[in-house]
């Protein structure tokens, strides 16, 4: 965002010229003050939370704190050395890692081949995917999750019945379970990335593709050498969007997994800083874990962008 | 205005009580909502009524909160007095919480004023102390006790359980004879359920020191035996742990009314969920036995205080209040319309008398009830899942009794330490 150069009169210091100088000034502050609402705003929103989370971070803040039972204390990185002595939080994370890794993994496969495909069939099969995909796209996650659960369910759910799976109970082992929310997160998200892809690929020049074609090159060729690298910016944007949204995935898991799972096999980072922060009223080790995941998923994301721009991306 | 700035910028923390003690004006209350609150209602409008005579230029005003979201509300009045009622109805459970919170005023001297104090059964009294001093007034309790399915008993010609051990041999033979039913309906995370295992082999939660200190104890000997117990019967054999492991108190009290389950550990207040479901008129309700023929496995003492705010500016009234609320006369008003147990030893043994559904309760808590570490730790403790997640481990054959009783004893030991 470069300041826009306003063109300057010629600076003459004179009573006669003041009318001028003070546009010019005016010209000066004319974007900040087009600005300002929006500054405003963001700052409301973005700026003052942040700074309470990690003020609140730092300090000793529980329920007998917010309501004057207790005074409140400054503990410098108290709670963030409790938190990474904690080796729950250390399991936690790892968890939380690995199991947004998949899903961001299985999203982008998922919503792609579905774009590629959807640029392949005719218009009434393609009516009724996009149809389906909205569905899943505008379903809340928490219908979506309870749906999924009883889908899945060990006594009276189609899937095992399909399957002859008997009553083999999903949310029970580790794994599986994981494996059910993994199923639903990706049905919920696929459909942004399908769309948007799918957009993509409609404004990249026929003729290209059709080069493509015509030097023999398979589907996943032209996927591979044309399209990528055309589609660049787009992937780029649903990468990253997949990544915060399933690094921050909380409905699923709490729904589906009944809060975290037996014996917390199933917690992420987000349900995990729930029961801390609300659940047991320990708001200043809630807000050290949401720190942390803030500063984990900044690092994520300007690596990124570093990595394109060393490939010699215009961004 | 830099006042204002500066004050936005730190974490809020609401100012102490109001000093003043009004003797007119608005008294407000907050009670729960119970499933059918309209019975409890006009009990209450009774009570209130009566007062507002007695007490001439004073309204009481009382609202029913929801019970799901009581934890948010109480809160919210804890950080913001001005909006705060007198008095609040709230988890026994929670009372030492509430204490630390700074939420609720010191009732000792009054509550030993109070001529029916001194029939107030001791567990009962107990959930209202913390530290030595007594922060509202017992409501009712709520108990839990072993729910048995009589056709099914007499069908397998199975005798009626004499000891925990007994109760696991009729509900493996339930289980074999019925493979489609759970023998006796389990939960990895029914805390309350698997408690009275703990008490009756001789373990506790946890032990208090001299020094009003706790220490976790469930890692002691008789403590793991409990432990066992309990956890043995997650199996194919009564309640497989694929699908008992993850259930929690409701889920069981399901199943059994659901007909799916020979037996359940069940509170007097399930009795409507079984007399709406398909085990109606087929169940009979005995004290859970302990492990010595004869004996009752203590139970878990569950229910509900009203306490007066700290916050509040009518004190002497709100107190009145309390006590009119939580006396004899409404104790068995609201027995008679919602089936709470009342919390004094007189007025519980005259109900036992006329209903005799009650009797296996009353007996169980006569025999000696337990109750939760009174510290604000237990709500960390409670919320962490510190229990449930040491019953799953086991369930789930993840861990062993040893290290995940281990396991759980570190993490209440933290908790209890801060």
């Amino acid at each position: 965002m470069a300041p826009a150069p306003a063109p300057a009169p010629a600076r003459t210091s004179g009573a006669e010229r003041r009318p001028v100088n003070s546009r010019a000034r005016q010209g000066r502050w004319t974007p900040w003050l087009y600005l300002a609402p929006a500054l405003t705003v963001l700052g409301g929103l973005l700026v003052y939370p942040v700074y309470q989370l990690g003020l609140i971070s730092f300090l000793e803040y529980t329920q007998a704190q917010v309501s004057g039972g207790e005074p409140t204390s400054f503990q410098g990185l108290d709670n963030y050395a409790e938190l990474f002595a904690d080796s729950q939080f250390r399991q936690v994370l790892l968890a939380t890692v690995i199991f947004a890794a998949a899903c961001v993994l299985g999203t982008l496969t998922v919503g792609c081949a579905l774009a590629v495909l959807l640029t392949r069939i005719r218009a009434l099969p393609r009516l009724l995917l996009m149809l389906a995909a909205l569905g899943a796209w505008a379903t809340p996650a928490i219908t979506g999750s309870t749906v999924w659960v009883f889908l899945f369910d060990a006594d009276f759910g189609p899937v095992n019945r399909v399957l002859g799976l008997g009553d083999f109970s999903w949310t029970y082992g580790r794994m599986s379970a994981f494996a059910l929310v993994l199923f639903e997160v990706v049905w919920c998200s696929f459909p942004l990335v399908m769309v948007t892809v799918y957009a993509g690929i409609r404004a990249v020049p026929g003729e290209v593709l059709e080069a493509a074609a015509l030097d023999g090159a398979s589907q996943w060729r032209t996927w591979r050498s044309v399209l990528t690298p055309m589609l660049r910016p787009i992937l780029l944007v649903v990468t990253i969007q997949s990544v915060i949204w399933d690094f921050k995935v909380f409905t699923q898991i709490y729904v589906m997994t009944g809060g975290g799972g037996i014996a917390g096999q199933n917690l992420v980072l987000n349900v995990y800083a729930y029961q801390k922060a609300f659940a047991s009223s320990q708001y200043s080790l809630g807000s050290a874990i949401g720190v942390v995941m803030l500063l984990i998923l900044l690092g994520v994301t300007l690596l990124y962008l570093r990595l394109l721009r060393r490939k010699g991306e215009e961004l | 205005m830099a006042g204002m700035v500066l004050a936005g910028c730190a974490p809020s923390t609401s100012g102490g009580g109001a000093q003043e003690d009004e003797k007119s004006g608005t008294l407000r209350v907050w009670l729960f909502r119970e499933v059918g609150n309209k019975p409890k209602e006009r009990v209450v409008d009774g009570v209130v009524r009566k007062f507002e005579k007695r007490h001439e230029g004073v309204r009481v005003d009382v609202q029913y909160i929801p019970v799901d979201s009581r934890a948010e509300k109480i809160k919210g009045a804890f950080n913001d007095p001005s909006s705060a009622p007198d008095l609040i109805e709230y988890g026994n459970t929670d009372t030492a919480g509430y204490v630390k919170n700074g939420g609720l005023a010191d009732v000792s001297a009054e509550f030993g004023d109070w001529r029916q104090a001194g029939d107030v059964d001791p567990t009962a009294k107990e959930s209202v102390t913390v530290g030595g001093k007594i922060y509202g007034a017992p409501l009712f309790v709520g108990v839990r006790a072993l729910y048995y399915r009589t056709d099914i008993f007499d069908d397998l010609g199975i005798k009626v359980p004499g000891t925990l051990r007994e109760v696991a041999a009729a509900a493996r033979k339930i289980r074999a004879e019925r493979p489609e039913m759970y023998g006796l309906a389990v939960g990895g995370a029914y805390t309350y359920g698997a408690m009275p295992f703990i008490w009756a082999h001789g373990g506790e939660l946890a032990e208090k020191s001299g020094d009003g200190k706790y220490t976790a104890a469930i890692d002691s000997a008789p403590a793991k035996k409990g432990i066992a117990a309990y956890t043995d019967l997650f199996g194919e054999d009564n309640c497989p742990a694929g699908k008992c492991a993850e259930m929690g108190g409701n889920e069981n009290v399901e199943a059994f009314a659901a007909g799916k389950a020979g037996m359940v550990v069940g509170g007097d207040f399930n009795r409507q969920a079984m007399e709406d479901g398909k085990v109606k008129g087929d169940y009979a309700v005995v004290p859970l036995p302990g492990t010595r023929s004869g004996s009752i496995a203590p139970a878990f003492a569950g229910g509900n205080n009203v306490g007066v705010l700290k916050s509040t500016s009518h004190r002497t009234l709100a107190v009145d209040l309390m006590r009119e609320l939580a006396g004899k006369d409404t104790q068995r008003q609201l027995f008679d319309a919602m089936g709470f147990l009342p919390t004094f030893t007189d007025t519980r043994a005259q109900v036992a008398e006329e209903e005799p559904f009650v009797e296996p309760f009353v007996k169980t808590l006569d025999a000696g009830a337990e109750f939760v570490p009174a510290t604000p730790a237990w709500t960390e403790i409670d919320a962490g899942l510190v229990l449930p997640t040491m019953f799953q481990q086991i369930a789930g054959g993840k861990s062993g009794v040893g290290e995940a009783a281990g396991e759980a004893a570190e993490k209440m030991d933290k908790a209890f330490a801060e």
